[in-house]
């Protein structure tokens, strides 16, 4: 909050009544604000740092599923350990170490796909057509159906035996044999890479097509007067006036792809070739009731996608608006 | 002249072409599921892509199963509740957030990005326990709570950024007029904001009723399942002997509400984005 006397300084015309009353509706509004920021305050407090916190602390112990209370303290053990001769713990599992390299390899490629689709199908709903409402509506089914149940309508098609999309396939003549899409173990990444871009496309498409929308004319229709190719309007134009929105879509997207659980829980399950930290870290805690092994995991999960944040926030700061 | 005409109308049937690819793409494995599951069984595993004849035993068999029926209206309930909650608490901290300076406003538009970013995993130890110590546990209270973590932050990053989009004029005229935040934000922003809020709004509604993690971990018995997690559950006598009939209907069936939720407001959504202005 800046002085109230520089606030007032400029109004050097008006009477000090005025300049009173502007700095006690200013003060009476800080205060509000306050007020009206504690139970969203709390709320993110009690669902997100407390546990987070707890978490962080649950790590460091040898704590189970039923019992979480009773955990003894073991330092770092979970994360690494010297016994016998042999290092053990997180940091040395190749299993944690695959589900990273997953977890990354899923989030780049699948958000990159889904900003590049995303942006050529709000350009296309941008443009003036006929039925134009029908397919902006066609376009957000995927984005309204449940997750779990998108997963579930891919399993079926990707079926390895009565599958659609072998039978198409071989229809086609692309493929001579059927292919097991979630089973085999080159192909299941792709397959969870298939339903997830399929899945957000939408939601990227829905913001870019809001900045779009906000976009003055009158660049445009000078472009055009001037004889300059669509193309390089778009890059030189439409492409740095939407960046904002879409470094918001790419946040977005990113943590959730960083993160993603139910996409490959229901379609390959445990299966260690789609294996994401995410997976990991619930088969330790719930499955196997390891809270202590299963909390180090998460909090390098945490970790890691604080890291990407930290990195991102550097790179988009200025465009993001948060310091403004 | 003739080549402007060619290349106009090659522009054309490309953009119909590519509008048709998109249509299918998006709408096609929706309409896969509808035929699926009004296929009676003896005809599953054969691939049509026409309906020749409607049969509704797959939809009759999950209707008829009760922990089904409970999931959609546990579904109904915690959608609804988060959603309410997120709006309630996102409209007044947007305002604060984006139509008020003061000390610490990054700081707290920080935090809050700080949380959209926690991946659920990681702080899925800690809220068990919150969730056991508050007795929530296999409750509907349990994932209304804890969904709170990522419907809050982002409800109010987005309807910070709408209020921050509405002229300052309209709140100066409140001011001058002696209203209270409160009231300014009851009858100045609200019918404003609607637009912003039912796009909100939705967008919480789905994640709510999308989510699945915490929906699994949090809930034991088949009474406080949620939908996304009596889908994913059901099972035949193997992993390979799935019953993909009944899997289809209700995939349908939880579905078709929200597609149409979706036509009706999607007007809505996207003109609401560009709408809102000082009028008179």
């Amino acid at each position: 909050m800046s002085t109230p006397a520089t606030e007032s300084a400029p109004q050097t015309g008006r009477s000090t009544k005025a300049g009173y009353r502007g700095t006690k509706v200013r003060r009476q509004r800080v205060r509000a604000a306050w007020t009206f920021l504690t139970p969203m305050l709390v709320a993110l407090v009690l669902v997100a740092g407390w546990p987070l916190l707890r978490t962080f602390y649950l790590s460091l112990t040898d704590a189970s599923l039923s019992d979480t209370a009773g955990a003894a303290w073991i330092g770092f053990e979970n994360y690494l350990v010297y016994d016998n001769g042999a290092w053990y713990g997180l940091l040395t599992d190749p299993v944690w170490w695959n589900s990273v390299w997953n977890t990354v390899y899923f989030s780049l490629v699948s958000v990159s796909l889904e900003v590049v689709f995303g942006i050529i199908v709000a350009l296309l709903l941008n443009a003036e057509f006929k039925g134009r409402m029908l397919v902006r509506a066609a376009v957000l089914i995927p984005w309204a159906i449940p997750t779990i149940v998108s997963a579930k309508m891919w399993a079926w098609m990707l079926n390895d035996q009565f599958g659609i999309i072998n039978h198409l396939l071989m229809t086609l003549g692309l493929i001579d044999a059927p292919l097991a899409w979630t089973a085999d173990a080159d192909l299941s990444m792709w397959a969870v890479i298939m339903v997830d871009v399929w899945k957000t496309i939408p939601f990227v498409a829905l913001l870019v097509l809001a900045a779009l929308q906000m976009l003055p004319k009158d660049c445009y229709e000078a472009a055009e007067v001037d004889g300059i190719h669509p193309v390089k309007v778009f890059f030189r134009v439409t492409l740095p006036l939407i960046t904002p929105a879409l470094l918001v879509a790419v946040i977005f997207r990113l943590l959730d792809a960083l993160r993603v659980f139910d996409v490959i829980y229901v379609l390959t399950s445990n299966s260690t070739s789609t294996m994401t930290m995410s997976i990991y870290a619930r088969q330790q805690l719930v499955e196997f009731q390891d809270v202590g092994y299963g909390s180090a995991a998460s909090t390098l999960l945490f970790l890691i996608i604080a890291l990407a944040v930290v990195i991102y926030l550097y790179l988009g700061r200025r465009q993001l608006g948060v310091d403004q | 002249m003739n080549q402007y005409q060619l290349i106009k109308l090659a522009k054309q049937l490309g953009k119909w072409a590519l509008i048709a690819v998109v249509m299918v793409y998006a709408i096609f494995p929706f309409y896969y599921a509808v035929i699926t599951s009004l296929k009676p069984s003896s005809e599953l595993f054969q691939v049509d892509f026409w309906l020749s004849s409607v049969d509704f035993s797959n939809y009759i068999q999950i209707f008829t199963q009760k922990s089904f029926v409970r999931a959609i209206f546990n579904s109904i309930f915690i959608s609804l509740s988060v959603v309410f909650i997120a709006l309630l608490l996102g409209i007044t901290a947007s305002y604060a957030l984006g139509r008020v300076r003061f000390r610490g406003r990054t700081t707290v538009m920080l935090t809050l990005l700080g949380v959209s970013m926690f991946p659920q995993v990681a702080v899925l130890s800690g809220l068990f326990e919150v969730i056991r110590t508050l007795n929530l546990y296999n409750n509907p209270g349990g994932l209304i709570l804890s969904y709170t973590i990522f419907t809050l932050p982002f409800t109010v990053w987005v309807l910070t950024t709408f209020m921050r989009q509405l002229p300052m004029e309209l709140e100066e005229a409140a001011i001058m007029d002696g209203a209270t935040p409160w009231e300014t934000i009851i009858k100045v922003f609200l019918p404003l904001m609607w637009p912003a809020m039912a796009t909100t709004g939705l967008l919480a509604f789905i994640a709510a009723w999308n989510e699945f993690l915490f929906a699994l971990t949090f809930t034991l018995t088949d009474d406080q399942r949620t939908v996304p997690v009596a889908i994913a559950l059901i099972s035949g006598g193997s992993q390979h002997e799935l019953p993909w009939g009944p899997i289809m209907a209700a995939s349908v069936t939880v579905t078709v509400p929200l597609v149409i939720l979706v036509m009706i407001f999607q007007r809505r959504i996207v003109s609401g984005l560009t709408a809102g202005a000082v009028k008179g």
